[in-house]
């Protein structure tokens, strides 16, 4: 099953005309990803490399039946682009992997797309999806995943790839790995994640990496608590982060005491969950649990 | 990117918030002509991007403008946990009649704006949150919607201001919401907001922050950086377009993504160091970044070795190698590299580095590995 993508993901890119958006789309192609069409306005009735070009998402729908979106368009217009993919009848997941979009317009997105749509929405701000063995939507270096049965989770995107190098090198394989992104106003949260990891059968563990600020991870260990049966490794990053100090990721803000990376690891280790002081032994744990 | 007060203030003026008429001063005499022009008593305040200026005696009414002058030579130089004071602004005293405080933030747990709001406004409104939670009203916004005026009312009367000023009160309320969207703050706060002898509502303080992402937008805002004394390092790294923080320790720590740089410091830390920097290099780094990167390390004394970690994944490992070895020709590097390279192209660019055959440059297998070797070749600070 995975989760978010598998064999029947039909992927349209916004932005497929543009240098990176071509480079990892067709990267995601050459890994087994049904890429279907791309969306620039402007240049629809042309293609990349045999991959039709459309002005408008609905239009590009309604030609090849795309059930995915990734959004590679430049932060000014990218919360527009998202707002186009969410309104189009058919999408069932947008994966925005844009960086650096407005807090205001990140806040409108989301609230904006939960009102008005059942589309789930990943980042932006975030390095996307893999389904190793079946799709991969995103800038993942793909060449280190392994098909297998852990979940991965994580707000950093290369803490998300050394994590799953840690599988990996133990042979350990991933059903899904998920990077959510590390801004303020996630469009998919840990809770979202956890709540399909534990729904899929081909999940039998999961990986969670998180940061400090917000408490993302605080609601994953209710969340935990109440309804995951699974066993759950966790890593946090941030122990040494000076607070107050912006490290980054705009989410990434240590605010009062709430937010801290100590926080977070108790009210991970209270539900149960193994937390990791090293990012090394991430692998371990999750071999020690299966 | 945090404002200073006067900077908040003329936003707020913008936006149609009364404020109360100032001069900013860097010097006492500046600040006696200052004083003069202004008239009357003045209020001569530090300009520090951190709170608590009031506490730490950087906040001092002055009579006329030789007291002016004298509080501006004590405020002037001063330091605020950490902050010199190199400004101040001189501005004309205002008649309270009631202290108030308000704010709009992102509640990143509801993910909708969140205004706060107290008629107990003054110095110590953490205390007061703490001590009474009750007298500090919440109040959620859904950003699609904004501030509706029957909230910026309910707002007002929960937190129960002089109802005699209320309208007045909301009318700044939903004005400062939205300086808080229009003009893309992560913080807009006020205190405090006051009502005057006169009746009128006024903000005699600022703490603005705004998001610089939405800079594209505000071609004006990246002036008020004229202003700072930023650290000449993270000066240097921002405007090479790294992302740059200087650090207490002696470990040089270069990294891709705020994350997996954020890890290396724990692990730097676990092992027995200290990092003196987080660098981010971002997404997509090319071999110019890394020689960047390697030359604002160079201009740190407090550097005794430098640990580079890199996962590729838009970032080719490759490329970083190259940067690593221009980096070596081209600049006298003090100290011992350890790096670790692993994803995208790894293979290559450890066999450019091995190729490069410098005993400047250690590799490491693995992130922990890495961590050892630079704390050890650090001296183990």
């Amino acid at each position: 099953m995975a989760i978010f993508i598998d064999t029947s993901t039909r992927l349209l890119v916004q932005g497929l005309t543009g240098r990176e958006g071509g480079f990892h789309a067709f990267r995601n192609r050459d890994y087994g990803t049904n890429l279907v069409a791309g969306v620039t306005p402007g240049k629809g009735g042309t293609d990349v490399s045999g991959v039709p070009v459309f002005d408008t998402v609905s239009e590009a729908v309604a030609a090849t039946g795309a059930n995915t979106v990734m959004t590679f368009v430049p932060p000014p217009f990218a919360a527009d682009a998202v707002l186009e993919a969410a309104a189009s009848d058919g999408i069932d997941l947008i994966v925005c992997i844009t960086e650096g979009i407005p807090a205001q317009d990140e806040a409108r997105m989301f609230n904006y797309i939960k009102q008005t749509s059942d589309v789930a929405l990943l980042g932006p701000n975030c390095p996307g999806v893999i389904s190793p063995g079946k799709a991969s939507v995103g800038i993942m270096p793909h060449e280190i995943t392994l098909e297998g049965r852990v979940g991965v989770v994580s707000r950093s995107g290369t803490l998300t790839y050394q994590a799953v190098h840690e599988l990996t090198t133990r042979d350990i394989g991933q059903s899904t790995c998920v990077g959510i992104g590390g801004d303020p106003v996630p469009g998919t949260s840990f809770v979202d994640c956890l709540e399909r990891f534990q729904a899929d059968d081909e999940t039998e563990a999961i990986v969670l990496i998180g940061e400090i600020g917000g408490d993302a991870e605080e609601q994953a260990a209710v969340f935990i608590s109440e309804t995951v049966t699974k066993p759950v490794v966790a890593y946090i990053a941030g122990f040494t982060a000076p607070p107050g100090k912006k490290m980054g990721h705009a989410g990434a803000i240590i605010s009062g005491s709430s937010g801290t990376a100590i926080a977070k690891q108790e009210a991970l280790e209270a539900v149960g969950v193994t937390v990791v002081t090293y990012p090394t032994q991430i692998g371990e744990a999750v071999a020690a649990l299966l | 990117m945090d404002l200073f007060e006067y900077q908040g203030k003329s936003l707020f003026a913008r936006v149609g918030v009364p404020v109360p008429e100032g001069r900013i001063a860097t010097t006492p005499a500046e600040a006696r002509s200052a004083a003069q022009d202004l008239g009357g008593s003045v209020v001569v305040k530090a300009q520090v991007q951190v709170g608590g200026r009031g506490k730490a005696g950087g906040i001092k009414m002055a009579a006329d403008h030789h007291e002016a002058e004298a509080l501006a030579a004590e405020i002037l130089g001063m330091d605020i946990k950490g902050h010199t004071v190199n400004s101040v602004w001189v501005e004309q005293a205002t008649e309270i009649a009631a202290e108030w405080y308000l704010s709009f933030t992102l509640d990143r747990g509801a993910k909708r704006h969140m205004a706060m709001c107290s008629a107990r406004g003054g110095m110590d409104i953490e205390g007061v949150a703490a001590e009474d939670p009750d007298a500090v009203v919440r109040l959620h916004i859904d950003p699609v919607v904004g501030m509706a005026n029957w909230q910026a009312m309910e707002l007002v009367y929960r937190a129960k201001l002089d109802r005699g000023a209320a309208r007045k009160a909301a009318a700044a309320v939903r004005a400062l919401y939205g300086a808080f969207v229009e003009l893309d703050c992560d913080l807009v706060e006020v205190n405090p907001l006051i009502l005057t002898a006169d009746g009128d509502v006024m903000a005699l303080d600022s703490k603005v922050s705004l998001d610089t992402s939405a800079f594209f937008r505000h071609p004006d805002f990246p002036a008020f950086r004229e202003a700072f004394d930023e650290d000449p390092l993270e000066q240097m790294a921002r405007e090479r377009g790294l992302n740059f923080i200087k650090l207490e320790g002696s470990v040089g720590i270069i990294g891709n993504g705020a994350g997996l740089v954020m890890s290396t410091l724990d692990v730097v830390s676990l092992v027995g160091g200290a990092a003196s920097n987080f660098l981010d290099v971002g997404g997509g780094a090319g071999a110019d970044t890394i020689t960047n990167a390697l030359e604002v390390l160079t201009k740190d004394p407090t550097v005794r070795s430098v640990l580079i970690n890199i996962f590729g994944g838009i970032t080719r490992c490759d490329l970083v190698a190259q940067g690593i070895v221009e980096a070596l020709a081209g600049l006298d590097l003090p100290w011992p590299l350890v790096v670790r390279l692993d994803g995208t192209n790894a293979v290559e660019g450890r066999a450019i580095l091995a190729d490069a055959a410098s005993d400047k440059v250690i590799p490491a297998a693995t992130m922990l590995e890495a961590a050892e070797k630079a704390v050890e070749l650090a001296g183990g600070n």
